[in-house]
């Protein structure tokens, strides 16, 4: 068992929490993430990357959007409550060399788990420029931690609320064209952003690795569903991943497994939407929502 | 098919009629080979109970009386562990079956689970004198069930009030501390004849339940979960301890468990657990998936419970199954379980090439799951939203041996034919995990990813040991038992010289 040591809210449905997990705070790496259950007997597992880590403290912390029926059930606990099974660190860690210029662009909640992975490029004497992009002001996270080791920090959003106005796109774009040319940029966040950021620094031929976040059971290599086209090669995002070639992943497939239970859900599965509905009742309940 | 009910009337009629007589050969062979008692297949298609239902005392009895009593008893050649056959059958004949089971546990640590799930027409069975008498290897006697039957017995003896655990001897604390890496049967086996020893021993598994292959893959309608659960248990009164979700190459590797949490030795036994696809267009459409995955969904995450589970499953009408094994028969009759429509099975060579037990396969048709035999998929076909609509596939015709002497198929050209399904199971097999390989330096592994042992199951490093499928590739349950049993002689035997 794993107990809630901190709970955030940090907006209408993402939360961030610190989870005493000293095993995984120990050997996590930054690009590793962990799958977690909220019951070991009915519940489904779930992959959430890693926003941070305290040796000392023997806690990770976790940044996740309630989208479905476990990150919702797991946004009605609080503080000292405790969470069933936390499994990891899973997948291969970053691969954190010299290169010069690294170019971090977080899309949402994409952003918790860039910090680690910034955080060490920065400290292997890296310049670190970061790209924050969210829909709105109140949707950023980590911009703290964040500013404190970008050498460059751009925040960006879809209504002007704060920073820049418009897509991520934009300022990495002009990035790549200008002086200062990125030799690598790591792209994570929602699959569209990925993509389209992919697309952005091809035609410069600025290395690109997205981490991939795709449907998971046990995330040890062991069913598949996990897995992507790279290249015309089939890799599993959990054992060979989660991070590849941006320029070579297919994103199109990727997005619509991502949706493999979404209209199946429907035909057969009442019981899925009562169960959320109850999880709703249960966070309102607790005082889960703003 | 005749009902239990019938079955077992028949039985105490015909025991009654052996009472107070001796047996000659001849009496023996006439006694007709006892069917199973089963749940009807209209019946138990639709539910998750186990399909097989055991022996009851009388036809355990009468099956037993079958055996011939072979002085060479060919069987326990073909028994992996050297089960010794004909001294267990000839007590549970007598109803002696207490001692039945005491014959079978000097050499078998799962005889419940065993006896469910081992390949007896491949084994002991095979080799059966009746069964070569009788012109077929279905009319041998049925040792597997026998079996079964003991350690049902023995199991529900134990449960019920008032009845005294069976002590578990375990020699003095040696101090000396063993880590077993995952729960299947390889790994249970080494738990508990390492524990006995006196050692300190740990098992690590890296899903939320232990029991492995037997628990995530193998589906409760063919061994019930609780069966495993107290093979588990028994490991637990014996002082194993049981750390779950942890996952040995990531959450602590090998060697830092070696150097820095003082493990004196460890046993790898992982599993063949990498599900293999077909490389063929399509394979990544939404509705293709690994059968791992699937019996994932539906055993171990219990998607079968639609009422309770959180994890969802494919809501699928019209089901294609690839492959030919224990996992594409369990695979297609979960799908039936689940609701589907259809299920077709498609498997590129015949029924005489099919790795399945006959048993399943008998079972998956009774249950109404299609067989199309000599047929391939090429192309997955699917829509705009890259969701499965079909199968392309071709025929094939039996060409000559192969090298492992098997005909191997051959396409016919111009044969291709598109079979409509929305779902696509694939079922060609599991390759190993590479988690444990590619984070313990040394550790030699075969070009597969197998790793190397000598005849003591000793890998290339000293103190590890490693069993089961991660060494054999996929087998069977018996053979990932006996290679346990080995492994943890060698490594009582290690530690003894520490």
């Amino acid at each position: 068992m794993h107990r809630i040591l901190k709970k955030t809210q940090l907006s209408n449905d993402v939360f961030r929490m610190e989870v005493e997990a000293p095993l995984i705070a120990r050997e996590r790496k930054p690009g590793q993430f962990i799958i977690l259950q909220v019951d070991t007997n009915f519940g489904e597992r779930i992959p959430l990357t890693i926003g941070d880590a305290d040796i000392e403290k023997g806690s990770i912390t976790l940044v996740f959007q309630t989208v479905g029926l476990t990150t919702k059930l797991l946004a009605s606990k609080q503080e000292g409550d405790e969470i069933a099974a936390l499994v990891g660190p899973l997948g291969r860690p970053t691969h954190i060399e010299k290169v010069g210029h690294v170019v971090c662009v977080g899309g949402g909640i994409g952003v918790a788990p860039s910090y680690p992975i910034a955080q060490a490029f920065k400290k292997a004497g890296n310049k670190v420029t970061i790209i924050m992009g969210a829909r709105s002001q109140n949707l950023f996270v980590m911009t703290d931690e964040m500013r404190a080791i970008a050498d460059e920090l751009i925040l960006i959003t879809d209504d002007g609320s704060s920073g820049r106005k418009g897509l991520v796109t934009e300022p990495l774009k002009e990035l790549c064209e200008g002086p200062n040319k990125p030799d690598l940029a790591i792209v994570i966040g929602p699959p569209i952003m990925m993509k389209f950021c992919a697309l952005t620094t091809k035609p410069f031929g600025v290395k690109t690795i997205a981490s991939l976040n795709t449907i998971m059971v046990d995330g040890t290599g062991m069913c598949g569903g996990c897995r992507v086209s790279v290249g015309g090669q089939t890799k599993f995002v959990c054992v060979d991943g989660p991070e590849f070639d941006a320029h070579q992943v297919d994103f199109d497939n990727m997005m619509k497994r991502l949706r493999t239970f979404k209209p199946r859900e429907m035909w057969a599965k009442d019981h899925l939407c009562n169960l959320m509905q109850a999880a709703d009742a249960l966070q309102e309940k607790q005082g889960g929502t703003k | 098919m005749k009902t239990p009910e019938e079955l077992q009337e028949e039985a105490v009629a015909k025991l009654a009629e052996t009472e107070g007589k001796a047996l000659t050969p001849k009496d023996r062979m006439a006694i007709p080979h006892q069917e199973m008692p089963s749940q009807m297949p209209l019946e138990r298609s639709r539910n998750m109970k186990e399909v097989a239902l055991g022996y009851t005392a009388e036809e355990a009895r009468l099956e037993a009386m079958r055996c011939l009593q072979c002085p060479n008893a060919p069987c326990m050649q073909g028994c992996p562990v050297k089960i010794r056959i004909p001294a267990f059958l000839h007590a549970a004949a007598q109803g002696d079956f207490d001692n039945a089971i005491q014959i079978i546990k000097e050499s078998s640590l799962l005889p419940a689970v065993c006896g469910r799930v081992c390949p007896q027409e491949r084994q002991c069975q095979q080799n059966c004198t009746l069964g070569k008498v009788l012109k077929s290897v279905d009319l041998a006697v049925g040792i597997g069930r026998v079996e079964r039957f003991c350690a049902d017995r023995e199991r529900e003896l134990a449960a019920q009030p008032g009845a005294k655990p069976t002590p578990i001897a375990v020699k003095p604390e040696t101090g000396k501390k063993v880590a077993v890496i995952g729960s299947g049967p390889s790994c249970i086996t080494v738990a508990a004849d390492v524990r006995r020893e006196g050692h300190d021993v740990t098992m690590f598994e890296a899903l939320q339940k232990t029991g492995g292959v037997l628990v995530y893959g193998i589906p409760e309608f063919r061994l019930p979960k609780a069966i495993v659960q107290q093979e588990i248990d028994n490991l637990s009164r014996m002082g194993v301890k049981i750390e779950t979700n942890f996952v040995v190459g990531r959450t602590r590797t090998i060697r830092e468990m070696m150097d820095e949490d003082g493990f004196d030795a460890v046993f790898v036994g992982t599993g063949a657990g990498l599900p293999k696809f077909m490389n063929i267009p399509g394979e990544n459409f939404v509705g293709v998936v690994s059968a791992n995955e699937y019996l994932t969904r539906a055993n171990l995450m219990r998607a079968y419970d639609t009422e309770h589970a959180h994890t969802p499953i494919y809501a699928s009408r019209k089901v294609a199954v690839l492959g030919g094994g224990n996992v594409a028969m369990d695979a297609a009759r979960m799908a039936l379980r689940l609701g589907a429509e259809e299920v077709h099975l498609v498997y590129r060579r015949t029924e005489a090439e099919m790795p399945a037990r006959i048993e399943e396969v008998e079972h998956a048709k009774e249950e109404g799951v299609r067989f199309h035999l000599l047929q391939n998929a090429v192309e997955i076909l699917g829509d705009e939203n890259d969701c499965v609509t079909g199968m392309k596939c071709i025929r094939f015709e039996l060409g000559e041996p192969d090298a492992s002497g098997r005909r191997s198929p051959v396409a016919i050209p111009g044969s291709e034919f598109v079979m409509p399904v929305d779902t696509v199971i694939v079922a060609i097999g599991n390759g190993s995990n590479p988690l444990i390989s590619q984070t313990t330096p040394g550790l030699e592994v075969n070009k597969r990813g197998n790793i190397l042992v000598n005849e003591q199951n000793q890998t290339s490093l000293e103190g590890i040991y490693a069993g089961g499928d991660i060494v054999l590739g996929a087998a069977t349950v018996i053979l990932a038992m006996g290679e346990g049993r080995k492994a943890a002689a060698a490594i009582n035997e290690y530690l003894a010289k520490r």
